[in-house]
């Protein structure tokens, strides 16, 4: 014991001194400490899985020389006994900004767009910061050190956390004694994430398909780099390639973008480590699909604070649930097999680090898995798997010393090594005194009882059974108590101190409140007995299913395709046989297999459709719903190099809300911000599975273009603009320009490909953009265009003709009456609103006549949303067409069917009830044209996605799961957890115009 | 349907030297008869084969044509045989002729700045003229309370019928009520693009206080004015006298029950909800103070992920149900052009399970009795303003809602609008080809 305390002394006192051999000394005579230090009779955790019982780790010079049962101790040795204690890795963190002071965000005061780079040298795009390396502006920070150690972690990653591509972070080991020895490595990783950088005011890219489109070209133009062809030096490219071969940590703080960028980096063969948010398990199966590693962060929700039912009314149901689940994501994500690393990231206190850890192992995450999560995972992960996260020999000696078992409750965390220099997180050598004993202080006698923690032991002190105050506290094994024996009301304390010697009898001196010294003593009557809560506070709260999405509505498990059979209904075939009477539809395998009379088919499930209308899915051409962060890439006039194929976001509500109004199939379209737009996505509203899964599988490609007053951004309240174009006029040089780009662009590759090979050129940039622009000059792909005014329909058409090609689809359109001859020469189609207009200057001469028009001279026409709410009523919108130009409603409905279904080239398998198309099917309770109708079962592939019945069932449920959740959420509020304010995200609705700032 | 046609086309030559502005109608010197349609009177009945006559913009006669008297004579007889007849619809809280064109702000006089505006009025800056009005009369909507928004107490409103040459002509009832924005219960953090949490909006309490100052201190100048006049307190005097009614805008359960107790303790005495978006569920306290409401737009979307996806459907029927008087308005996004659907939001109750009739309620008698016109307008019976239309078909349908004929105060109005205009005039223009 003695001995002990000696070392505990020296350590304290005589902290290693040497630094590198070859740095000049000028504090004292060369004092170079080559003195081993044995630990023994301790549980050795040499890894997670390597355990020794009773052995003996040695180390010298911060490594470990040998660990066993069988160690023999050289002479040189310090040796300290563990009996009862264990030994673990120290933690280590590779996701961190330690020492990195945090960005400021760039000034705001210029109000417009910024376009062009103010930097030289550097890539176009501001938000690339690779050749940033987070050691240029690392400054040691030791209370944070101080906050990490205490978590128990030994070694952190640390990078800038800013931009698109961060930069390099670097290893540091949280050694607060020995400088020269802390930078285990300048360059560990390489940083990527979705946010634009702070520290700029350049508009691209305003949406995550445009940080994702960057990230493409940036991988595209570091090879095209690289291979030489560049003229100018770009010392972003130059730091990527250099860099190339560091671990690559994408930041992607949400499942569907870990998804997204798993997807990305697999394009370019890159296996990221994907840094998480905590949601994986809300998507588990695709997750674990990516086969990429993780980095996962632990900050759970608080509890909300529901007592005011009119707040909590607000909650969404998602929320709740997901501070229900949030504990589970590390078991979820562990049972799957995924390899992950955990990170105090987001932690709003680094010490709730542990806290959430015991939480996360009370809801069943492996506690081995635990550890490994914090020791070898994190250390292979940056390629230093044989230095960190072990205690294997040769390793450096960075280790925690603990009362027990590191994960248990109880457990206390003594001291935590670094590169061998001690950390003194609790005092190895506190006696505990805790127990009940009975108190003399000079003549009076209390009863008094330590209980608590034993480094923080709590005092309670009664005389006669009458409560005293008092307060103790205990520090290197001296006790100190001060005591109001007599009149709490006054000032007249007495001072107990004393040295812990006999733990069955404590005593020492008293001064009392007149300043005269007494002696103390207590006898210990009886040991300290832990109290056992078993009442439910320390239970594991129900958890609430997972359904796919994991929001109301959403799916338990995965709906499975059916064999349907419709009996007598009302078939709206959208074909040469029109509207059928008494007939019956045979569903199987995803396709419609029989239309007739009297059908039967002993394995199909019967459907009475008497008095019903069974018709083709709704198509909504044009609809915004569904997209994440962002419908409009706005930084530039053209981004045909975006794609809102890249952020179809699966859990959305609106895909339920319109699966209910009978819509099966919706086109995904950019906005409509620049006269380029993006890339769309046709959707089938498969509610429950991932976005990939949603994909139109070899949907027809398309791109959104647009004209008029959003894209000369005559409403976008911009003082002095500075993007081209501002006319209308500006707006057809934009087409030309692009087009002839595109053009040239097409044929310097031909010219590449048949002679360059050989050597005679150098390749060409690959431009995601112009390729994009040569597919529609090579009729690959489709035109969706945003439109309004006569002058520039008949423009668009004009310069399509010139360049070769013809503009598929004319959207919005309300002046395509005017020219609807035109259009019919031209061969576009029009997807166009029933009755919109008065909103704004170029919408004046819009009237509800204009389908019919467009109709009557030939031209295919569709009516669409543009409109989360309206998409879920395009029944009722198509019916205008009958109001409005008495279209034949057999018509009418082809305009929210097969039309759109033509104009997006789909409709050889959707769009109408045709034996041997997609069994995409609606059953209505009346005339779907009525405003009176209903949807009652929305199929796709003959999977039923909405159905009425079932619907009503969810409504019960989802009230049943809101009262189980505020019982859990009162339940904290009277466990005194704490809590924080009820909340609701709001969610944006996108329509063209919606824009991003 | 050629009869349509040929219709269409008379009425278009007739007015093809007319600008682009329809004329309003002249007087009407004649007595009307409309024989043998189904009469939907909106107090909840119906005739089938009917006879509704009208003379001096008065309704004269609403019976059924086999037991009509036939002492009556009309100067004029329409046949309406399979026809449907209707008291025009009414559209409250509306913003109608005060704004052209949603993105032109030199169009837009809907809302003043500052917070208590209840001397702003409504009225005179309504433009009579508006090419969005002409829109909105062939779906069968006729009268509009002209409401301005904004601030906390944006003003007062009136009533007009939607056939005039200008704002004097158009009146209905003058500065009818006053307009008062509840605060919000929730604020909303972060920007638009990206939208931080709705959290509990902290001044809300403060904010009713200021209200609550604002209609005292109005209250004790009334009583006993001071030498300098105030013509922003003094505006406030119909609603303690109750000529006029205060209409709340509130949509949250709290909000209203604060809004209702605010109301009553400032005295005042007539009261409607406007939005309601959660009267539901306080229909007992709305029904025991008898407090009507103007639902929110019900083509709206719930206003939460786990709400039944039918709710703003079906919301008028659970508060019909209840005994509550509901009339449905459609402030909003392009909510001047979506006028012309307010019989189309009453559709989508019935199928969301109102009957028809307490449906057609919910945009005529409804309305007008919560507007205090219910005298003068709201249904087709005997003394009360000959302002009705007759449609081919059920007008709550779009397919069905087609005009033959509307009268306003038994003025025959146009139901031309420069977009039937531009429809004539492209279809001659493929005729020529």
């Amino acid at each position: 014991m003695k001995k002990i305390l000696l070392l505990f002394f020296f350590g304290l006192f005589i902290p290693e001194i040497s630094a590198q051999d070859y740095f000049p000394n000028n504090e004292s005579v060369q004092n170079k400490n080559n003195n081993y230090t044995a630990f023994i009779n301790a549980k050795i955790y040499i890894t997670p899985t390597q355990i020794i019982e009773k052995g003996t780790l040695l180390i010298q010079n911060g490594k470990v020389i040998a660990t066993g049962t069988a160690v023999s101790i050289p002479k040189n040795c310090l040796t300290v006994n563990l009996e009862g204690k264990s030994i673990y890795p120290s933690f280590i963190d590779i996701y961190t900004s330690f020492g990195i002071e945090p960005l400021k965000k760039g000034s705001d005061t210029e109000r417009n767009p910024l376009y062009d780079t103010k930097r030289t040298g550097y890539y176009w795009n501001e938000s690339i910061r690779s050749e940033v390396n987070a050691y240029d502006s690392f400054k040691y920070d030791q209370s944070k050190s101080e906050e990490l150690l205490k978590a128990g972690f030994g070694v952190v990653g640390s990078h800038v956390q800013d931009g698109i591509a961060r930069g390099t972070g670097i290893l540091v080991a949280l050694n607060n004694d020995n400088k020269s020895k802390r930078l285990l490595s300048d360059k560990i990783s390489n940083h990527f994430s979705f946010t634009k950088s702070v520290n700029t005011n350049q508009s691209y890219p305003t949406s995550l398909m445009g940080s994702m489109a960057l990230l493409r070209q940036l991988y595209l133009d570091e090879n095209w780099y690289k291979n030489g062809n560049a003229t100018t030096t770009d010392l972003s490219l130059k730091a990527l390639i250099d860099n190339e071969k560091l671990v690559k940590i994408f930041t992607t703080e949400d499942k569907l973008n870990s998804l997204r960028a798993s997807k990305l980096g697999k394009e370019f063969g890159f296996d990221y480590v994907l840094k998480g948010s905590g949601n994986e398990f809300e998507r588990i199966e695709e997750i674990k699909k990516t086969n990429l590693k993780f980095i996962i962060p632990i900050n759970f929700p608080e509890a909300y604070d529901v007592s005011n039912p009119y707040q909590a009314d607000r909650m969404e149901l998602a929320d709740l649930r997901f501070w229900n689940q949030a504990p589970t994501n590390l078991k979820v994500l562990s049972d799957n097999g995924i390899v992950f690393a955990l990170t105090t990231d987001k932690l709003k206190k680094t010490e709730d680090f542990r806290a959430n850890l015991l939480k996360a192992i009370k809801y069943g995450f492996d506690s081995t898995k635990a550890l490994e999560s914090l020791t070898t995972t994190p250390a292979s992960l940056v390629g230093k798997g044989n230095e960190i996260g072990n205690l294997k020999v040769g390793s450096t000696a960075n280790f925690l010393i603990t009362s027990g078992a590191i994960f248990d409750e109880k457990t206390i965390l003594f001291e935590n090594w670094v590169q061998g220099n001690k950390y003194v997180v609790n005092d190895i050598n506190a006696k505990d005194i805790r127990g009940n004993y009975d108190l003399t202080i000079d003549k009076d006698v209390f009863k008094w009882t330590i209980s608590g923690e034993i480094n923080k032991p709590k005092s309670e002190l009664t005389a006669n059974s009458k409560k005293v105050n008092s307060k103790l506290a205990i520090s290197n094994n001296w006790i100190s108590v001060i005591v109001n024996p007599k009149d709490s009301s006054k000032t007249n304390f007495t001072r107990l101190t004393g040295f812990v010697e006999d733990l069955k009898n404590l005593s020492g001196k008293a001064v009392l409140y007149n300043g005269k010294e007494v002696k103390w003593s207590a006898l210990k009557t009886a040991p300290f007995k832990e109290e056992v809560d078993s009442t439910a506070f320390q239970k594991a709260n129900v958890i609430i299913p997972i359904t796919y999405p994991n929001i109301a509505y959403g799916n338990t498990q995965k709906l499975v395709q059916e064999t349907l059979l419709f009996k007598n209904a009302t078939v709206w075939t959208n074909e040469k046989d029109g509207i059928l009477k008494d007939t019956d539809v045979l569903v199987k395998n995803g396709k419609i297999v029989t239309i007739g009379k009297n059908i039967s088919d002993a394995s199909a499930k019967i459907i009475d459709a008497t008095g019903k209308h069974l018709t083709s899915g709704i198509i909504d051409e044009h609809s915004h719903i569904a997209i994440s962060k962002g419908v409009n890439e706005a930084g530039h006039n053209s981004s045909a190099e975006v794609t809102i194929q890249d952020v179809v976001n699966s859990e959305d509500i609106n895909i339920y809300r319109d699966l209910a109004g009978g819509v099966t199939i919706s086109q995904l379209l950019h906005g409509s911000a620049n006269p380029i737009g993006g890339r769309s996505a046709i959707v089938k509203w498969r509610w429950g599975l991932s976005a990939e899964e949603m994909l139109y599988k070899d949907q027809p490609k398309f791109i959104k273009f647009a004209l008029g007053e959003n894209v000369k951004q005559a409403n976008w309240g911009i003082k002095d603009p500075t993007r081209f174009p501002q006319t209308r006029m500006g707006v057809e040089q934009v087409f030309t320009d692009y087009f002839q780009r595109a053009k040239e662009y097409d044929a310097s590759w031909k010219d590449y490909n048949s002679n360059g090979k050989k050597g005679k050129t150098k390749a060409p940039r690959v431009d995601l953009e112009l390729q994009t622009l040569v597919e529609i000059l090579n009729q690959e792909r489709f035109i969706t265009c945003h439109s309004y005014v006569q002058s520039e329909i008949l423009m668009m058409m004009n310069v399509a003709e010139k360049f070769n090609f013809r503009v598929n689809t004319f959207t919005h359109i309300l002046e395509g009456y005017k020219v609807a001859d035109n259009m019919k020469a031209h061969g576009v189609g029009a997807s166009t609103f029933s009755d919109w207009w008065a909103y704004k200057f170029e919408v004046n001469d819009a009237i509800p006549y204009n389908g019919a028009l467009l109709h009557n001279q030939g031209v295919v026409v569709a009516y669409n949303s543009d409109d989360a709410e309206m998409s879920r009523r395009l029944n009722q919108e198509a019916a205008k067409a009958v109001k409005y130009g008495n279209i034949s409603e057999e018509e009418a409905w082809k305009f929210v069917t097969l039309n759109p279904a033509k104009l997006l080239h789909i409709d050889d398998k959707v769009g109408s009830v045709k034996v041997g198309k997609d069994a995409d099917l609606v059953l209505w309770n009346n005339n779907p044209l009525s405003i009176y109708a209903k949807a009652e079962k929305t199929m796709i592939d003959g999977v039923v996605y909405f159905d009425i019945q079932k619907d009503e069932a969810q409504r019960l449920s989802i009230t049943k799961e809101r009262n189980e959740l505020i019982g859990q959420l009162l339940q904290e509020k009277v466990k005194g957890t704490p809590l924080q304010e009820p909340n609701k995200k709001e969610k944006v609705e996108y329509n063209c115009d919606t824009l991003e700032q | 349907m050629r009869k349509l046609a040929i219709t269409i086309l008379f009425v278009f030559s007739v007015s093809i030297h007319t600008n682009a502005q329809q004329t309003p109608a002249q007087k009407q010197t004649k007595s009307i008869l409309i024989l043998n349609a189904t009469a939907h009177l909106g107090n909840g009945k119906t005739i089938e084969n009917s006879a509704i006559g009208f003379k001096d913009g008065k309704i004269t006669m609403v019976s059924d044509s086999k037991t009509m008297q036939t002492s009556t004579l009309f100067d004029t007889t329409i046949d309406a045989k399979g026809k449907h007849v209707y008291p025009g619809f009414i559209i409250p809280n509306s913003t109608l002729g005060l704004v052209e064109i949603d993105a032109v702000k030199a169009s837009d006089d809907e809302s003043e700045i500052g917070i208590m505006n209840p001397n702003v009025r409504s009225i005179i800056a309504y433009n009579a003229a508006s090419k969005v009005i002409e829109t909105c009369r062939p779906n069968g909507v006729l009268i509009a309370q002209i409401t301005p928004h904004g601030g906390r107490i944006s003003g007062t409103s009136s009533i007009v019928q939607l056939d005039a040459w200008n704002w004097k002509d158009a009146l209905i009832k003058v500065d009818d009520g006053i307009h008062l924005d509840f605060p919000s219960i929730a604020s909303k953090s972060g920007s638009w693009f990206e939208p931080g949490n709705l959290t509990e909006n902290k001044d809300y309490n403060k904010q009713i206080d200021e209200i609550r100052a604002f209609l005292s201190s109005a209250k004790a100048y009334l009583a006993e004015p001071t030498k300098e006049r105030n013509i922003v307190l003094e505006s406030t005097k119909g609603l303690f006298d109750a000529t006029q009614t205060l209409f709340i805008s509130a949509n949250e359960q709290k909000q209203i029950i604060d809004a209702i107790q605010l109301a009553q303790e400032s005295g005042i005495k007539k009261v409607v909800i406007v939005g309601g978006f959660e009267a539901y569920k306080v229909v007992d306290l709305l029904k025991k103070n008898q407090i009507g409401v103007f639902l929110k737009s019900v083509h709206e979307m719930p206003t939460k992920e786990d709400q039944d996806i039918d709710m703003p459907y079906k919301m008028a029927k659970i508060l019909v149900d209840n005994g509550i008087v509901v009339g449905l308005e459609n402030s909003g996004g392009k909510e001047r052009m979506n006028t012309r659907n307010l019989p189309f939001l009453a559709g989508t109750c019935v199928a969301y399970g109102l009957d028809k009739e307490l449906a057609l309620q919910l945009i005529t008698s409804n309305t007008a009795k919560l507007l205090g016109i219910d005298q003068q307008l709201g249904t087709l019976e005997l003394g009360k303003d000959a302002t009705l239309f007759i449609s081919e078909g059920d007008a709550l349908d779009m397919r069905t809602n087609k005009l033959t004929d509307a009268f306003i105060q038994g003025r025959k109005i146009d139901l031309e609008s420069h977009q039937t205009k531009l429809y004539e005039k492209y279809k001659i223009k493929y005729n020529q080809q």
